[in-house]
């Protein structure tokens, strides 16, 4: 007979911090909420301002997932690697230098973009040409910066997804005939798409939240690149609270539903 | 002279882990070999090996007489080598119907889709799970999902098979059932057979010839009889009256 233990209390300096630490996370919320011009909220976001910025941010999140996607699967199939071969010196340089967008201050990354980009950047002469218009200022330069900083979120939900995924299953797809490239299309990404799929909405927050990188290399440009959390910013500046709060509760609320979304998304789907 | 070549001629000299593989097997056409030891042998690596997804350091790897892995050359890879593959568990494609699963092999061969449809619909019931040919992996029994990746396996029209314990995770009832029906087709294709058991009524049932491996190597060779008559090992000698392995080594 098993009895179910009661389990020991932990001690209450601990109890007290931990409910101190997790008031610091909730309390914010708790008041952004009650402080909320409910009555409002409808006028304060249908103003042209409010829903360019919604729009220009929806746009530009999507976008940047969407390139995140198409760069962020190859990358991590590629730092996966074979099922059987142990990571060498290359692919732990290449897995460090993914994470360095996580750690850096968004900030840095956006003045990272600028020296490379930005008007006398590194490549931004060819880059232009090419374009017919300097990157900065535009939406793409918003797109960029949000996939800079969103991507290695993608290609580590979905490493992580392919390394847990069983080899024999791959093995046996190859005796089936599948060559390399088909079982990675029939049988390797279906297997993953949960984890492309919670990938994706990760990158798809983050895009959607990114400030520094963005408005440090694309700047703040009503209409243009000016991006939700830019809108808000520059609402508090300007000392309107009511509509920074307005606008931070669309964040919140999308923030809420990739929440939802992800919530059972980290397994890969190997039937036994 | 037509003679058929042998299902399986190898001479496996390999290294997984710590363990050194040195075997010398051959199957020949239409026959099943039964391939016991204790844990650690290197059983599933010798299946490995001949499937493709272990290189060999040296030696030679011929199937139906043709050279798929003989050290310097580049090895032939798994999906260029005709064997199927199964293992104990099932390893279905979970976003596949069954139907779908068992369709992969002779889609990956150049068949139509209703062709192999088809092919794989006769298959499914051949192995008596016809009715479950919509359903996805996720709701079939295992002894269902272990038919359907017995019959995925077949469908591909391998030269020789490799049974990594196929049937270790079914339930008695079941297990008997399978055994038969997978017995049925290994004789009617003729095909080669190498199968990692350990169970002895596997091999009364199943097998040809048993091979056994112990640390990598092969301590005796031959028919279940001639295994019960003179066991060369502590292992064999328990195999052989169907007790549990000794946990004492």
């Amino acid at each position: 007979m098993t009895r179910a233990r009661r389990r020991a209390r932990p001690p209450l300096a601990v109890v007290v911090l931990g409910a101190i630490g997790l008031a610091l996370l909730v309390a914010p919320l708790v008041a952004i909420v009650v402080r909320a011009p409910w009555g409002r909220l409808l006028e304060l976001l249908s103003s042209e301002t409010a829903l360019q910025a919604l729009g220009i941010s929806l746009g530009t999140a999507a976008a940047a997932t969407g390139l995140s996607v198409l760069l962020g699967v190859p990358l991590a199939i590629l730092l996966a690697g074979a099922p059987d071969e142990p990571p060498g010196l290359a692919r732990r340089v290449v897995r460090s230098l993914v994470t360095v967008p996580v750690v850096l201050p968004p900030v840095v990354g956006g003045v990272a973009l600028v020296a490379l980009l930005g008007e006398g950047g590194l490549v931004s002469a060819p880059i232009a040409a090419l374009l017919g218009a300097a990157p900065p200022t535009s939406a793409g330069a918003v797109v960029l910066a949000q996939t800079f900083v969103a991507m290695p979120f993608l290609v580590f939900a979905i490493e992580g997804a392919l390394r847990g995924a069983d080899r024999r299953v791959d093995l046996v797809a190859a005796t089936l005939g599948l060559t390399p490239g088909r079982r990675l299309l029939r049988v390797t990404l279906p297997l993953v798409a949960p984890g492309i799929a919670a990938g994706a909405a990760l990158s798809f927050a983050r895009a959607l939240g990114e400030y520094g990188a963005t408005v440090t290399f694309a700047t703040s440009i009503p209409g243009i690149t000016q991006t939700l959390p830019m809108a808000i910013y520059a609402r508090l500046a300007e000392g309107d609270r009511d509509a920074a709060i307005a606008l931070s509760l669309v964040l919140i609320a999308v923030s809420v539903v990739v929440l939802v979304a992800l919530r059972d998304r980290w397994v890969p789907g190997v039937v036994r | 002279m037509t003679a058929r070549p042998l299902a399986l001629e190898a001479t496996v000299n390999a290294t997984r882990g710590s363990l050194e593989l040195d075997i010398e097997i051959a199957v020949p056409a239409g026959q099943t070999l039964a391939v016991i030891g204790p844990n650690g042998a290197g059983k599933s690596s010798l299946l490995l090996a001949i499937a493709g997804s272990l290189a060999l350091a040296d030696g030679r790897i011929a199937i139906e007489g043709r050279v798929v892995d003989a050290p310097p050359e580049p090895p032939l890879p798994p999906e260029r080598r005709g064997v199927g593959m199964v293992f104990p568990d099932p390893l279905l494609f979970a976003h596949l119907t069954a139907l779908e699963n068992v369709a992969v092999g002779p889609r990956a061969h150049g068949a139509a889709r209703s062709t192999a449809q088809r092919e794989a619909r006769a298959w499914l019931e051949r192995f008596g799970v016809g009715e479950v040919a919509d359903r996805r992996p996720g709701s079939l029994s295992s002894g269902e999902a272990q038919r359907v990746a017995l019959a995925r396996a077949l469908a591909a029209g391998p030269r020789l098979l490799l049974l990594d314990e196929p049937l270790a995770a079914l339930d008695v009832a079941v297990h008997a059932a399978v055994r038969a029906e997978l017995a049925g087709c290994v004789r009617e294709l003729g095909i080669g057979v190498v199968m990692v058991t350990h169970a002895r009524a596997d091999v009364a049932a199943l097998a040809d010839e048993v091979l056994v491996l112990e640390g990598g190597r092969v301590t005796q060779r031959g028919t279940l009889a001639a295994l019960e008559a003179a066991p060369a090992s502590d292992f064999v000698r328990r195999f052989v009256r169907d007790e549990p392995p000794s946990r004492a080594r």
